[in-house]
């Protein structure tokens, strides 16, 4: 069983805590001039995204995760899991709705993401920041507006909706930012 | 790659403010006549605290051929309280000091002390000059001060009584106060007040004033003398903006209860797989002869100039912190 003392600890480590792989935030080294020193410590929950905060005593040994980051490419998904192949070793991964998250309305077959893996299985996904996608419906737009003002939904070819301005019409293709779900721009095909 | 880590971290303004600082204190000292000494950084004993763990450090050559284990001093003490007793009257020192296992936004394992004695003085009468002194390095001549006591704080922060409680008790008070982590922690009584103290008493101290805390429990004495009821310590500490920035004693002059308290804590030390400290019998005879009644007082220089120009970490103030050094 692999562990890191406090004195190890970062940003980014990976720590198994209460049974969940959970990665490290923040470290502050807290101590009284005569007294006990502590490591106090704001961490990701990794299976449940929750930020919390845990203090340990300084010097104190913590069982380390098994979690790496790998950039995958998304293949399909059979209804029940999201399949991801690794493009350097061909292996392949399924990944459940959970660890799915938020990146199901944004990724298309093909997409790359990053992947977190605890102990070789996915546990979160990663859309990639901006992605192109095709309008399959929204309401005519206005002609002339490009004042962009106001907006209208448009649903994209993931199922996703987002606002998009009036001037945007069916089957344009555009970016989006996943992080906030907001429309970027058109994305002209060449 | 060029080499980016031989700039320092501290800023030309930093620096100047530092050396602006260090001579304000200066001439406050020559003023008020303390004498300005200097002791050995490099000792063959060091203080005993299990909290405080030493940087070893080795000289081999002429007068010690096979070679002397020295300690890097954790604060000037031991050698000032000997030039005490030789009579220097009062004295204050600026030095480095280092504490191995240290480094953190506030934390350098080398860093710079003001520490001075005055012979006569309680610890009242040292409190006012460390407000003066604080007010002086902060820049802020109009800073008013506040006192509390160690129980008193407990007891208005957490409705707790520190004199009355087990290490059980003080683990349920952090769980119920949302420390996490509490649940799994080991920690002996001491240990709950100090974590009890930094996560959520310390925080809210010296807010807009200088806070000094004082009358520590006894089992925290450290090297202050007992005060008369027996159950706490004539020590102090000075809180501004919720750091910690200067421990103070009515110093401990007995040489007996002295030896003891260096015996108790190596025993601590190898209770807690910590390696024994020499003790410094050198100090022992000085306090045989006789060390004056007298109170003093260590502060962190750097901390105080990190608060006097607004930066959140030690290493913006330090020339080249540990991770330049």
């Amino acid at each position: 069983m692999a562990t890191y003392s406090t004195n190890e600890f970062k940003g980014g480590l990976k720590l198994l805590l209460d049974g969940d792989p959970c990665t490290i935030i923040e470290n502050e080294f807290v101590k009284p001039g005569k007294g006990q020193a502590f490591n106090r410590v704001k961490i990701r929950n990794l299976k449940t995204g929750r930020v919390l905060e845990k203090t340990f005593r300084s010097g104190e040994s913590v069982e380390a995760a098994d979690v790496i980051d790998r950039d995958l490419q998304y293949l399909y998904s059979d209804g029940e899991f999201w399949h991801f192949m690794d493009n350097d070793s061909f292996e392949q991964y399924q990944a459940d709705a959970t660890a799915m998250g938020e990146a199901v309305k944004w990724i298309k077959e093909q997409d790359s993401c990053m992947v977190v893996l605890w102990n070789g299985a996915p546990i979160a996904v990663e859309a990639p920041n901006f992605v192109s996608l095709v309008i399959t419906e929204t309401d005519p737009g206005l002609k002339g507006d490009t004042s962009g003002g106001g907006g209208k939904p448009a649903t994209l070819e993931t199922g996703a909706v987002v606002r998009v301005p009036l001037f945007i019409q069916g089957g344009e293709k555009i970016k989006v930012d996943t992080r906030t779900g907001d429309y970027v721009s058109r994305v002209k095909d060449d | 790659m060029p080499i980016q880590e031989w700039r320092p971290g501290a800023g030309l303004h930093a620096l100047r403010a530092r050396a602006a600082m260090l001579a304000d204190l200066r001439r406050y000292f020559a003023d008020a006549g303390v004498l300005e000494v200097e002791t050995p950084l490099a000792c063959s004993s060091s203080g005993t605290d299990p909290s405080l763990e030493p940087i070893r450090a080795r000289y081999t050559g002429p007068v010690f051929p096979r070679g002397r284990g020295l300690y890097l001093q954790t604060s000037p003490e031991l050698g000032m309280k000997r030039l005490l007793a030789a009579g220097s009257g009062p004295i204050y020192q600026i030095c480095k000091a280092f504490r191995n296992g240290e480094a953190g936004r506030l934390h350098n394992p080398e860093f710079s002390i003001l520490e001075w004695y005055r012979p006569g003085f309680d610890l009242e009468q040292l409190m006012e000059e460390v407000a003066d002194i604080a007010r002086l390095a902060l820049g802020q001549p109009k800073l008013a001060s506040e006192r509390q006591t160690y129980a008193g704080l407990f007891e208005s922060v957490l409705q707790l009584d520190v004199f009355d409680n087990s290490a059980e008790q003080l683990q349920e008070l952090a769980i119920a106060r949302h420390v996490l982590g509490a649940e799994q922690l080991q920690l002996d009584r001491d240990g709950w007040l100090d974590l009890l103290m930094s996560h959520l008493v310390q925080p809210k101290l010296g807010r807009e004033r200088l806070c000094f805390v004082s009358d520590y429990p006894a089992s925290q004495a450290a090297l202050a003398r007992l005060n008369r009821d027996g159950r706490t310590a004539a020590r102090f500490e000075l809180f501004f903006a919720g750091i910690e920035l200067a421990n103070g004693f009515h110093e401990l002059v007995d040489p007996d209860e002295q030896a003891q308290r260096f015996e108790a804590d190596n025993c601590q030390r190898r209770a807690q797989g910590l390696r024994p400290i020499k003790v410094d019998r050198l100090l022992l005879g000085a306090l045989e002869h006789g060390l004056p009644d007298c109170s003093g007082v260590a502060v962190g220089l750097d901390r105080l100039l990190m608060l006097r120009l607004g930066e959140n970490e030690i290493d913006r103030v330090l020339s080249f912190s540990l991770q330049r050094c």
